[in-house]
């Protein structure tokens, strides 16, 4: 039944890691920015906030499919050379990402009171004391369920590197599907995995969520 | 470095001028027609999701998780490559025939993705409403049915008209991935004029303006249909 899945999985598989590669190279790329633009967000500053916050409306507004084509097209011209599609989909995948992180975190960190830090600093703690003990730990139970969710969403939009001809799953199924011809088998084989780990994401982040409105902090 | 000519001039020149906005009313179409199958099912499967009954609950939450984990991308593939051959040899060569196939399923299958995501928030509206809601309208002697369809999915719409708007930008900007199956809305036409004159970056740029003004003239409309709704009394932003 899954015929040419079986003769073509390392093929496949190989395929497949390279969607986790980027994922994690966006991961990694877009929470960091991320929390900076979340950061920005909240900054009182307006050189600080203006900036990043045309920055993140503007790329909320936009599809990431046409954010990995315009990346593709402007890079070479402070290169010179033709782009490798695989650092210009995880360049597209961090900008676009953190928009996205940095609301999440804009978000968490709102959520926080003023009179908890208040009643921090009556206990004589210090602002990194209040910051590392306090602010960092709650904003960030409050965030992780939406953070995973996120994540699991960053690992999906992967499959859209496709565009640029990066060699990732779904773009090797569509090769090897011109040769098999065998449409079904091959694409219920790719979206069973791609369900199954976002399946999991997905029951992981709800368990957090349960987690924390448990424990009240939500 | 910035050895690259830039020529804005594509954005305007004819055809390409042309392309990028046949290439929006394309992107129009897709996102509005694709709306109406997500906001039907949706509400459907959301309603379902608050069923008492489990069985209705199962289907409606194996919906949701069937389209919400896969990507786009694949659903796209599946029914644009796939698809027709669910339907047996015969059938398939007439399904591959109908002029106009990849849009049609462009259409259906952004609508079936999105109405998981609708169904959710529909899931959130019915929750957000008290107990004390449900108890009084059945108290009246109004069946279920008559419940919901009288009392409460026009309040929980009203009151999840905000992330609806979020999930309608959602879909024109989605509506980019059908450019993977040769559907020649805004993105697919900018990458043609890339093809055409090897100037993909202003197309690109000038296809970012056209969705920015899409998605500003969309929260528009929605900031108007919201007022109009507006339950008197409740909080608003």
């Amino acid at each position: 039944m899954f015929d040419a899945v079986f003769t073509n999985l390392p093929y496949l598989l190989g395929g497949f890691l390279i969607n986790v590669q980027l994922a994690a190279f966006a991961l990694a790329g877009g929470l960091f920015l991320g929390a900076l633009v979340g950061l920005g967000r909240i900054s009182k500053r307006p050189w600080v906030y203006h900036p990043v916050t045309v920055y993140v409306n503007f790329l909320r507004n936009i599809p990431l499919i046409l954010v990995i084509f315009w990346v593709y097209f402007v890079m070479p011209i402070f290169t010179g050379r033709s782009m490798d599609p695989f650092i210009s989909a995880a360049v597209s995948f961090v900008v676009f990402e953190a928009t996205y992180f940095g609301e999440i975190f804009r978000a968490g960190f709102q959520t926080i009171s003023r009179d908890l830090v208040s009643a921090a600093y009556s206990t004589g703690l210090t602002y990194r004391q209040t910051a590392t003990y306090i602010l960092v730990p709650i904003a960030f139970r409050r965030m992780l369920p939406s953070l995973i969710t996120q994540s699991i969403i960053t690992f999906q939009d992967t499959s859209l590197a496709y565009v640029i001809g990066l060699q990732e799953m779904v773009r090797r199924t569509t090769i090897v599907d011109s040769i098999e011809v065998r449409s079904i088998q091959l694409y219920s084989f790719v979206a069973i995995l791609f369900f199954v780990i976002c399946f999991i994401g997905s029951r992981i982040s709800l368990h957090y969520e349960e987690k924390s409105r448990k424990a009240k902090v939500l | 470095m910035l050895a690259y000519k830039f020529d804005w001039g594509v954005l305007w020149r004819q055809p390409y001028g042309e392309w990028l906005l046949q290439g929006l009313w394309m992107t129009i179409q897709v996102g509005a027609l694709a709306w109406v199958i997500a906001f039907i099912l949706g509400l459907l499967f959301g309603t379902l999701r608050a069923s008492t009954w489990w069985p209705l609950r199962f289907i409606g939450a194996l919906y949701v998780e069937v389209f919400r984990n896969i990507p786009f991308l694949v659903q796209l593939f599946f029914w644009f490559y796939a698809g027709p051959m669910l339907f047996g040899k015969t059938l398939q060569f007439k399904i591959n025939s109908i002029s106009g196939l990849n849009y049609h399923v462009a259409v259906v299958a952004l609508g079936l993705y999105t109405a998981s995501r609708v169904a959710e928030h529909v899931r959130a509206g019915f929750a957000s409403i008290g107990h004390g809601q449900y108890d009084a309208v059945l108290s009246t002697g109004m069946t279920h049915l008559q419940m919901y369809w009288y009392v409460i999915v026009p309040h929980a719409l009203r009151l999840i008209i905000p992330p609806l708007t979020t999930e309608f930008l959602t879909i024109f900007k989605n509506s980019a991935v059908a450019m993977t199956i040769g559907v020649a809305e805004t993105t697919f036409m900018s990458y043609k004029i890339d093809e055409q004159t090897f100037h993909g970056l202003e197309a690109t740029t000038g296809a970012m303006a056209i969705y920015l003004v899409l998605g500003m003239t969309v929260v528009k409309i929605m900031n108007l249909i919201e007022a109009k709704f507006r339950i008197p009394g409740l909080v608003t932003r």
